[in-house]
């Protein structure tokens, strides 16, 4: 029954714009059932983050919301993910064209082999934009908007794995907002980061969510009660119950919720 | 402030896709390309040389009659050879890379014979024929025989051995060595009944492919004088021999049709040989592999 | 019950017996270390041999031919007795003519391949179609002579009819065949040691797989690829048989690619059947001919090993 309410309770959301819409997602690496019969919302200009203990399959959703999950062969889908009302599981939704809207950051740092300067166009390139002056403008936007300008404008040209840990996965952010995403999915973006990285990141996903939707998936319950507007909470690949942040860690009506976010296993 | 045209953008996708589509098509060709180039060279072989492969090609000595000519003695002197190669290289090979692994110290020599055995593997077989002339024709006065042929190549697969018995050792676990320390063996008691054991399918594996690539050398060969064409068998190292590849470089110079037709049936012989070999390579691999 | 030996002796004083034997007699301990040195000397002194043969015979060479007769006189005609003539260009237009054609033929076969295993193919068919093409470069050499000569010059030749029986093109065409796979495999190499995580950080940004390979595997791997391209090419200059058989034996300078050719390596070929005396200027000159082969493959090697070790990428 619980689940039932978890799905009623996600759906009273205040007449907001919705960004993406998940409907009975179900999801078989082989012959595992990694994700059954998901429905979750996420409102525009928010952040949700999605807890659970490891292999509840919160990665395995964010990465299927910009098909990211198609790179591991032998993985199955039914059931739909409306993004801004089109299915994307639809294999004639262009994966390049969805992955433009969508961004993603990921668990480690990952930036490309190349100058902080080249990272960040890499992706307005690759889209046509051309112009050094719009490009230049484009880079100084992104890294301030990554709160990594300061750090980084007198050796633009300098290879990015000169970086610290913390500041490649804020290049990696400011990478993803070149191109002016919609939403940008977070994978545990500050579980490779020390605790002051860790809480730059975290200041800047407060100043992110005025401009994107932001879904962030994080072993960090704290972190989660920090930064989000609702959470969602995993558990061997159902979601067991989907609110307010405020809500579920004051008021969770799940038990199971309850003994997750009190410690009690995971 | 937006500095992106996202309908621009979206204008953009359309080429960019279709871009993608006729790359992966280019690439795809281009791999099909070397297996098909591979087919066709097996299919000539086989259509060309089938007439002439039969049992009394392998029993006849060459000759000027096509019809006659056989690879008898190209054969046999092929299986002179490996019995030289295998031997020496393997001893060699197995002994510098249990050197190089086991006891030297990370030092300016070691670095020195490392590198000296990458760049011997990029020298010219050719070249390995010049100093086989010098060496063991002219100066150790061997002539064109199996001992000399079979040293000279020897050398010249001793690379590809080093490499891959190296390899096979190095991929031997810590543990398994500590634990024949710990039970208070010696170094040598360690590498020849623990170490060895436990590389021998890489070791193998490795000697069996520079085997082939003995088997399969021409241009060395020609260089220490071996003849084209030879109507008897060598009795001892000492006596003067051809193989396979030689043979079969005779009859491909020859103008005549029925000549060509004989390469391609010496070919024949010469694949199914190295096939033979390399599935003894694949059989001691998956009987090994894995097993720690 | 114990056994009666050990009643008096016990396990450890059999191996503290035996002990003592080993250490008091002769050591195999101390022993096998020196000879597993001599066998690593072995591949030592085959460098050495191969210099110092080459350098003495090339010596004894240069005192009958000058060596600035040898790299700058453009006639390679040293069969006459009265009007003899030892210059290596025509031997050396000849090796770069047919290397030219291999690598122009193997570099975009050979990546093309290396991109689509590394970056399009399906893990299985990459498990099946690379050991079927390095079995390409397991094929004897004289097996692509035959190859050239009989299947590839005539379908040239019907194609381009002023080409002659023994050309630049067929060989040069085969050798890249043959390359191929060294090519496509040490690239595949470097390509797939570059971290998934890079590749997901491109797709991520909404990247087609051809501009991830072109914008940011292909850079990235550009040392192993470059490597791996020398060694092709040095693997080009030594190659014999092919040429040998399709290539012809007429030495000339020039960059004509449909006439018949003959290449460094072809010419000591030539030498070594023929029946040419010990001692003769002859015999010394496929001595020269080696060394110039010899140091063009050695450059060749170097800048291979200084590119993978000098720009090798450390995610």
């Amino acid at each position: 029954m619980s689940e039932t309410q978890a799905q009623m309770s996600m759906n009273e959301n205040d007449g907001n714009k919705l960004v993406y819409k998940t409907n009975g997602l179900n999801l078989w690496y082989g012959e595992n059932h990694a994700l059954k019969d998901i429905q979750l919302h996420v409102v525009e200009n928010e952040v949700t983050a999605i807890i659970g203990p490891s292999g509840c399959g919160k990665s395995t959703y964010i990465k299927t919301l910009n098909r990211m999950i198609e790179l591991i062969p032998g993985v199955k889908t039914t059931g739909e993910i409306l993004y801004r009302g089109r299915n994307i599981l639809d294999k004639t939704y262009p994966v390049e064209e969805l992955r433009t809207k969508v961004g993603m950051v990921f668990q480690k740092p990952n930036p490309f082999p190349k100058s902080i300067y080249e990272n960040v166009v890499y992706g307005p390139r690759i889209h046509g934009i051309r112009d050094k002056k719009i490009l230049d403008q484009i880079v100084e936007k992104s890294l301030r908007g990554a709160a990594i300008w300061d750090e980084v404008k007198d050796r633009l040209q300098t290879n990015a794995y000169g970086l610290s840990g913390g500041q490649q996965q804020r290049l990696c952010i400011a990478r993803c907002m070149a191109i002016e995403p919609d939403v940008i999915l977070m994978d545990e973006p500050t579980s490779a980061l020390d605790p002051i990285s860790t809480l730059k990141v975290e200041e800047l996903l407060q100043e992110l969510k005025k401009n994107f939707s932001i879904i962030i998936v994080t072993h960090n319950m704290q972190q989660a009660a920090r930064i989000s507007d609702k959470t969602a909470f995993f558990l061997n690949g159902e979601v067991i119950e989907f609110t307010k942040t405020s809500k579920i860690f004051s008021n969770p009506s799940d038990k199971r919720t309850e003994d997750y976010i009190t410690g009690r296993f995971g | 402030m937006k500095l992106i045209d996202h309908s621009k953008v979206l204008n953009h996708m359309k080429p960019r896709l279709s871009f993608n589509v006729f790359f992966r098509f280019l690439f795809l060709l281009a791999t099909l390309f070397g297996l098909l180039v591979l087919g066709i060279l097996l299919y000539r072989i086989i259509s060309e040389g089938f007439p002439y492969f039969d049992l009394h090609f392998f029993q006849s000595l060459p000759s000027r009659h096509p019809e006659q000519a056989g690879v008898y003695t190209a054969l046999i002197g092929s299986i002179w050879l490996m019995a030289v190669v295998a031997p020496v290289s393997l001893i060699l090979g197995v002994g510098t890379a249990i050197f190089l692994e086991e006891y030297a110290k990370k030092n300016a020599i070691t670095t020195f014979i490392q590198i000296n055995i990458s760049n011997l593997a990029g020298v010219p077989s050719i070249v390995f024929g010049l100093l086989g002339l010098t060496v063991f024709v002219r100066a150790l006065a061997l002539g064109s025989s199996v001992l000399a042929a079979g040293l000279t190549m020897s050398l010249l697969v001793l690379p590809v051995i080093i490499v891959a018995s190296q390899e096979a050792i190095r991929s031997v676990p810590k543990e398994l060595r500590q634990a024949s320390y710990g039970l208070g063996a010696t170094k040598w008691q360690t590498i020849l009944r623990v170490v060895l054991p436990a590389a021998i399918p890489g070791i193998l594996t490795g000697g069996i492919l520079a085997l082939s690539r003995a088997i399969g050398e021409t241009a060395p060969l020609v260089v220490l004088g071996l003849p084209l064409f030879l109507a008897f068998l060598p009795r001892t190292v000492f006596d003067i021999f051809t193989v396979l590849p030689m043979q079969i470089f005779n009859w491909t110079s020859r103008p005549q049709e029925e000549f060509r037709a004989l390469a391609a049936a010496g070919i024949m012989v010469l694949l199914i040989l190295l096939l033979l070999l390399n599935t003894i390579a694949v059989l001691i691999r998956n009987k090994y592999q894995r097993r720690y | 019950m114990a056994d009666e030996p050990l009643k008096n002796h016990s396990i450890q004083d059999l191996i503290s017996q035996k002990f003592k034997k080993r250490q008091s007699g002769f050591s195999f301990e101390r022993i096998v270390p020196i000879l597993l040195f001599l066998t690593a000397l072995i591949s030592v002194l085959t460098t050495i041999g191969i210099v110092l043969t080459l350098i003495f015979e090339t010596i004894t060479f240069f005192t009958r031919v000058s060596i600035v007769e040898f790299l700058t006189a453009k006639r390679w005609f040293p069969f006459s007795e009265t009007h003899g003539s030892y210059g290596i260009l025509p031997l050396v237009s000849g090796t770069l003519k047919v290397t030219g054609i291999a690598i122009l033929v193997a570099v975009p076969i050979g990546i093309a391949s290396a991109v689509y295993l590394s970056e399009y193919a399906s893990e299985k068919s990459r498990r099946i179609i690379k050991p079927i093409l390095e079995v390409l470069a397991g094929i004897p050499t004289i097996v692509y002579g035959y190859f050239a000569l009989t299947f590839v010059t005539p379908i040239l030749r019907s194609v381009m009819p002023g080409l002659e029986i023994f050309n630049a093109l067929s060989p040069g065409i085969v050798i890249g065949i043959m390359i191929i796979p060294m090519i496509a495999s040490l690239s595949e190499d470097a390509m797939s040691s570059v971290p998934n995580s890079i590749r997901e950080g491109a797709l991520g940004l909404g990247s087609t797989k051809f501009e991830l390979a072109l914008k940011i595997v292909l850079p990235s791997a550009l040392s192993g690829i470059i490597a791996s391209i020398v060694l092709a090419v040095s693997r080009a200059i030594g190659e014999t048989m092919i040429v040998t058989v399709a290539g012809g034996s007429t030495p000339t300078l020039s960059w004509d690619v449909t006439r018949s050719i003959q290449t460094m390596t072809a010419y000591i070929v030539q030498v070594s059947q023929g029946d040419v005396g010990y001692g003769t200027t002859v015999y010394y000159s496929i001595y020269a001919v080696g060394m110039t082969l010899f140091l063009f493959t050695l450059i060749m090697n170097f800048i291979a090993q200084f590119v993978s070790r000098r720009f090798r990428e450390e995610y």
